[in-house]
């Protein structure tokens, strides 16, 4: 490795101010001395409207744990377009990312995408990971909520028999339910997955109710818990688990302190994996002019549209990740003026201060260090 | 909280310069700006159709130009064979061309960064040339382009060494008018290099020290890695097939050959006879229209096939390239029809040739410039 390093240091002194990857990009395009990169290996339809993509990372991409995500970047007429997607794969295995054709650039990777193709990566990230020490858990999920799960039970099941695993998987029809076949296959396999389907066109939408949760799985309160799905159904898990714990602090307070023995009667924990954030805008706010420092630009920006579609439409470089206010890759100084948080319209106006440009609107002129 | 950001160089709203240049004396106020309406809708005209297909043109032309690049300087390591030096040579002059004009000074204009492409974009590009990239996008983007021939503010008339300009006063030294510019194209990229330090501004204290450190720190590295590469590291590995005196002569002579052809067509975007130079009355309190105006009526175009517009780095369309710095490069052969028209129908000046007159047009000004002036040109102050 080091030697190879010293190799392509040499090689540069006839290169430059190009790498020796730039060169080898002729012959490879996983080479890039600048950003991460990886070739689609294959393509697999899942539902009529999604597909699981294969690919092999270049180098300075590491292995995933079960439930992370990666950002991806695709092109869309010719401009580079950034989202996060989950990796739907066992840890160990080669990566891929299941996406559902939800918007323009999922559209291009489920309908577009074919092997041989580039993607732009960054490395695998988040905490939505299993537990160090194995418990039995609770996974719920609805539509492409799957995704992580689906890279945790493929990694638990077959090799961990000690796992218990409880899946409720919510879909509108059984067509649409991602992984339906090979889940059904896992749980007839190995007796410690159960998986229960829950199909809203037949029963209507899925409420979190301690009722409705006993009958899917009766022992839920003691398993680890961890929910996944679109924002109303994040909510209404995180309300029921809040009621219980609301309940037990209740009914554990007069009495004496808690000790090891109350641990088991308590609710498990629920950790959640969210795919969007609702932000304030269209409330008529104002914006000001915004200006780019290093990269010499200015714009005029409105009060509603985040900085960082602000400063992708006028060409700067700027680095992105979820685009929810989660991940902090978008961060960037803030140099004089103020902006505006979307999420809590809180305002920030201290010099020096990073921003989170993906959740940020300007509020009167605003600088930055980039 | 309202903050006046002072803002050097912004053009006017409405209203005209002092004095609005000769070639353009006829049109009044509401025509030039019924003009500036026109070409910034051929500019979003182009902002509309920019896409995949432009993308993919970029980056088949870096692919071509990296591929001769390895190529030629492959072949230059066993050029004791002389058909091997001759391709080698050819070769990387080719892709030395291309990575200078078509590529590096199109991608430092910025015409890419739409992209969002971090390989190919603006702010983190470097070329195979011994300026910084960063250096010659101050002189060149900044004040090059935004005060295009104005006597006095764009240095690029005459880059402080030649007398392009009857309004630029005679001295004795100008004499060696011919004879400088001679010494100076094949080294063409080390004058540039020497012109971007902008040495004069730092004399006249327009120039911090820290600011000219610094820029003489980022020419060192740079003259450094530039000079090992061709003179030393290519040499020294073509050494290995007893190559090594023969590769070192292809390196200098690509270079030369890409200084000739660069000083050449550079020569040919402001200087030949019917561009124009502006005073300081002629572009203040200019609109965006007279500013358009003057970036037509002070740029010269060359006229050839669509290989000689891949060679010029598409600066053949200078007059085009000026109105809209950055608009991808490909796109400009489609633009200079409309702007064609428009100069035509507001009874413009809109200067073209081919290669051999432009480039004759410019060494004849640089003759007749050697001496003083015949007549006096009229006072306009």
């Amino acid at each position: 490795m080091i030697r190879l390093k010293k190799l392509a240091r040499a090689a540069s002194a006839l290169t430059t101010p190009l790498t020796p990857e730039d060169f080898l990009a002729l012959f490879n395009p996983v080479y890039s001395s600048r950003q991460l990169r990886g070739v689609v290996s294959r393509v697999v339809h899942e539902t009529e409207d999604s597909a699981t993509i294969y690919f092999h990372p270049g180098h300075g991409w590491h292995a995933h744990k079960a439930g992370q995500w990666a950002r991806i970047g695709v092109e869309l007429d010719g401009v580079r377009h950034w989202r996060s997607y989950s990796l739907s794969t066992a840890a160990g295995h080669d990566p891929a990312i299941t996406v559902k054709d939800a918007g323009a650039v999922s559209h291009v990777l489920v309908r577009d995408t074919k092997p041989g193709d580039i993607l732009f990566l960054a490395p695998p990230q988040g905490d939505f990971v299993l537990p160090e020490h194995p418990r039995s858990l609770l996974m719920l999920t609805a539509g492409s909520g799957i995704t992580p799960v689906m890279s945790m039970i493929r990694t638990l099941i077959p090799r961990r028999p000690d796992a218990n695993v409880v899946l409720i998987n919510s879909n509108s029809t059984p067509e649409k339910s991602l992984f339906r076949e090979e889940l059904d296959e896992l749980a007839d396999q190995f007796s410690n997955l159960t998986v229960r389907h829950w199909f809203t066109s037949a029963r209507g939408r899925l409420e979190f109710t301690a009722k409705t949760i006993a009958d899917l799985c009766p022992d839920w309160r003691s398993r680890a818990a961890y929910a996944c799905g679109p924002e109303g159904f994040l909510n209404n898990a995180e309300e029921l688990w809040q009621r219980e714990a609301a309940l037990e602090t209740a009914s554990t307070m007069p009495g004496l302190s808690s000790g090891a023995g109350t641990q088991a009667a308590t609710t498990g924990t629920l950790t959640i994996e969210r795919f969007s954030t609702d932000l304030l805008t269209g409330a008529g706010h104002d914006g000001g002019l915004v200006t780019f420092e290093q990269s010499d630009r200015e714009v005029q920006a409105d009060g509603d549209t985040p900085l960082l579609d602000i400063g992708e439409d006028a060409g700067v470089l700027m680095p992105s990740g979820c685009r929810m206010g989660i991940c902090h890759s978008c961060l960037i100084p803030l140099r004089a003026g103020q902006v505006r948080d979307l999420r809590t319209g809180e305002l920030h106006n201290n010099p020096g201060q990073l921003i989170q440009t993906c959740v940020s609107a300007a509020a009167g002129p605003v600088n930055l260090d980039l | 909280m309202t903050t006046t950001l002072t803002r050097p160089g912004a053009l006017a709203a409405s209203g005209h310069p002092l004095v609005r240049p000769d070639a353009a004396k006829h049109l009044t106020d509401e025509q030039v700006e019924e003009l500036g309406r026109e070409l910034d809708a051929v500019r979003d005209e182009i902002l509309a159709k920019r896409g995949a297909t432009d993308a993919a043109y970029i980056r088949r032309v870096i692919k071509v130009q990296r591929s001769l690049e390895f190529a030629g300087r492959g072949t230059l390591l066993f050029s004791k064979y002389k058909p091997a030096w001759f391709a080698g040579t050819a070769m990387l002059s080719v892709a030395k061309i291309l990575e200078n004009m078509e590529i590096g000074h199109n991608v430092l204009h910025g015409q890419w960064d739409w992209m969002r492409d971090p390989d190919i974009h603006s702010t983190t590009w470097e070329w195979d040339f011994v300026t910084p990239a960063r250096s010659w996008q101050h002189t060149h983007n900044d004040l090059h382009h935004r005060w295009t021939n104005v006597i006095g503010k764009d240095r690029d008339v005459g880059y402080n060494l030649l007398r392009m300009d009857p309004d630029q006063p005679w001295r004795p030294f100008n004499l060696g008018n011919p004879l400088y510019n001679a010494i100076l194209a094949p080294v063409f990229e080390w004058g540039i290099a020497l012109y971007d330090l902008e040495i004069p501004e730092y004399k006249e204290g327009l120039k911090t020290k820290e600011a000219m450190n610094r820029d003489l720190k980022a020419v060192g590295v740079k003259v450094v890695k530039q000079f090992s590469k061709d003179y030393a590291a290519t040499p020294a590995v073509a050494m290995l097939t007893g190559s090594g005196k023969q590769a070192l002569y292809g390196t200098l002579a690509a270079n030369a050959i890409r200084n000739f052809w660069a000083h050449a067509v550079i020569f040919c975007g402001h200087f030949p006879e019917g561009t124009d130079t502006f005073t300081e009355e002629e572009v203040e309190g200019e609109t965006r229209g007279d500013w358009y105006v003057r970036q037509m009526i002070g740029s010269a175009n060359i006229s050839g096939s669509k290989f000689m517009h891949l060679m010029t780095g598409n600066l053949s369309h200078q007059i085009e390239h000026h109105c809209f710095p950055d608009l991808p490069s490909n796109r400009y052969a489609e633009v200079a029809v409309k702007v064609r028209e428009i100069c035509t129908r507001y009874k413009l000046p809109y200067t073209t040739g081919p290669l051999p007159k432009q480039v004759g047009s410019t060494w004849a000004k640089i003759f007749k410039l050697a001496l003083p002036n015949r007549t006096p040109k009229a006072a306009t102050a």
